[in-house]
């Protein structure tokens, strides 16, 4: 199989106290095969966002080198779309005028933009939501419209950071349902960065584990071999995703632990 | 408490400091002639108003306190997105800013009469003074606190630096704006009145001067109150196209900023 992005060797500092550079990531090496679902999983502050960004274009590694689709990356990723954290709406544009945003910069022609957008917001549900402004819709409405406005302009890479983590429990379980089937539609090469592990396992084709930071690399890897379609709340009752999920917690207890313990004492 | 009654005890604080006004000078516990008398000072309006004779004072007050705005206004959001987005201009020129802002301005007025003339520019230019430094920090600060994700998303959605200016600092820099617009709108008026004041042939302030030379306190009483209402309305003017501008903000547009 291709690959649809690779990291290589990455490390990432930031200037730190009294001029220690502190190093986030050293030496990570990360792939996703095109077509590829990959979680990324952690403990807190161990860099998974650092590695994130400099897949996405928007944070050059100090050392290491990122591909996409077999070419060197310069400046920003043009093949990736970004999922993040925070809230990233452009809060003076309603919901369409979010999601046109992205065809709107590519000088596609507006009313063709608008019936695109049209026709995302119905996909993520949210037909006759269009006029609103982000104020006006609830935090997973917000999430669904960030989400139309990334695949809109129809990235072939998809990087996520910690999308749904606001978000509550039941929300969650929904926009990760709906995410998944977008995402069987037409299998784009994804790279989702979570610090939960049961999302991770139920989304994914491959789990990676990146140990405690500072200097974090990734310290296990493990295919998920659930079958697909799935549905994230009943996957998660089945015997084998117990098993990957004994397995994978071993692996990242330890790291967790770490951090702890760089954080109560460091 | 509902806005009719707020409008209403509004209304009836005004109603009181007239009356109090007018109780005192009638009285003589203020000598009517250092405090003028409220029922002449209104016919003073009234008769202004009526023969027609402020107009011409007013017109050119409110052209120059409109010039003022609109130019100061527009420099101070340029110089103002310049410098918030620029490190090496904001460093070069952070002396000099603070510098003329901390400068008395209005020690500018009689020197720029002397480079302008006594009409209507000097004054103009003595109102963009004060209102660029308004508008210019409140959108120069405003630059920098520009959330981070929504500029990284719209880089990753492909903007170019070109169309972040357009499609992101621009628009978060009119919220700024408003926010000092209230501030700026008295601070023109402050600026033409002055202005005029120091030296003109033409203006409320003009009217104000002339009449404090033959110790005409009503007059001058009128002239204020001329100024105040018409400031009120520029105020009021500001508020209703905030509201309908900053319609995406949570809450609305607020409504008491200064």
């Amino acid at each position: 199989m291709t690959c649809a992005l690779s990291l290589e060797a990455i490390t990432c500092r930031f200037p730190g106290r009294g001029g220690v550079a502190h190093v986030a990531v050293q030496d990570a090496t990360v792939t996703v095969a095109d077509g590829e679902f990959v979680s990324l999983v952690g403990p807190t502050g161990c860099g998974k966002s650092t590695l994130l960004n400099a897949a996405a274009g928007l944070r050059r590694p100090d050392a290491g080198r990122v591909t996409v689709f077999g070419q060197d990356l310069q400046g920003r990723n043009p093949h990736a779309g970004y999922l993040f954290q925070g809230e990233s709406l452009l809060p003076w544009r309603s919901a369409r005028e979010n999601v046109m945003f992205g065809l709107q910069l590519r000088g596609t022609d507006m009313r063709e933009a608008a019936g695109k957008a049209e026709a995302w917001l119905r996909r993520v549900g949210l037909a006759g939501h269009g006029d609103k402004y982000p104020h006006e819709l609830s935090g997973g409405m917000r999430k669904r419209v960030a989400l139309a406005q990334t695949l809109v302009v129809d990235p072939r890479i998809l990087l996520m950071d910690e999308p749904f983590s606001a978000l509550d429990v039941q929300t969650r379980s929904l926009m990760e349902n709906e995410l998944l089937a977008l995402w069987q539609q037409d299998r784009k090469s994804v790279l989702f960065v979570t610090h939960d592990l049961e999302e991770a396992i139920a989304l994914s084709d491959r789990v990676v584990v990146l140990g405690a930071g500072p200097a974090s690399r990734p310290v296990g890897e493990f295919g998920i071999d659930l079958p697909r379609p799935r549905d994230v709340s009943e996957v998660r009752l089945t015997p084998r995703f117990l098993d990957l999920h004994r397995s994978i917690w071993e692996t990242l207890r330890s790291e967790v632990m770490k951090a702890h313990a760089t954080e109560v004492h460091g | 408490m509902s806005r009719a009654w707020l409008a209403l005890a509004q209304f009836g604080l005004l109603v009181a400091f007239f009356a109090a006004w007018y109780v005192l000078t009638k009285t003589e516990v203020l000598p009517p002639f250092f405090f003028g008398e409220p029922l002449v000072v209104l016919d003073r309006v009234r008769e202004w108003f009526v023969t027609g004779s402020i107009y011409p004072h007013l017109g050119i007050t409110l052209l120059e306190t409109l010039l003022a705005f609109a130019i100061g206004t527009l420099a101070g959001l340029g110089f103002g997105l310049w410098l918030g987005l620029s490190e090496f201009a904001a460093r070069l020129l952070d002396p000099y800013i603070k510098g003329f802002n901390a400068m008395p301005r209005v020690i500018l007025a009689p020197i720029f009469a002397v480079w302008f003339g006594l009409g209507v520019l000097s004054k103009v230019l003595l109102g963009v003074t004060l209102v660029f430094f308004i508008v210019f920090f409140s959108v120069f600060h405003g630059v920098r606190e520009v959330n981070p994700v929504v500029l990284d998303n719209a880089r990753m959605l492909g903007a170019s630096r070109r169309q972040l200016l357009r499609h992101v600092y621009l628009p978060s820099a009119t919220a700024w704006v408003f926010a000092s617009l209230h501030s700026a709108v008295g601070m023109a008026f402050v600026g033409a009145v002055i202005g005029e004041y120091l030296g003109s042939a033409k203006g409320v302030g003009y009217l104000i001067l002339q009449a404090e030379g033959v110790f005409d306190i009503n007059s001058v009483f009128a002239g204020v109150l001329v100024l105040t209402v018409f400031a009120l309305l520029l105020d009021k003017l500001v508020t209703v196209a905030e509201r309908r501008l900053l319609r995406w903000r949570p809450g609305g547009a607020g409504a008491l900023q200064s």
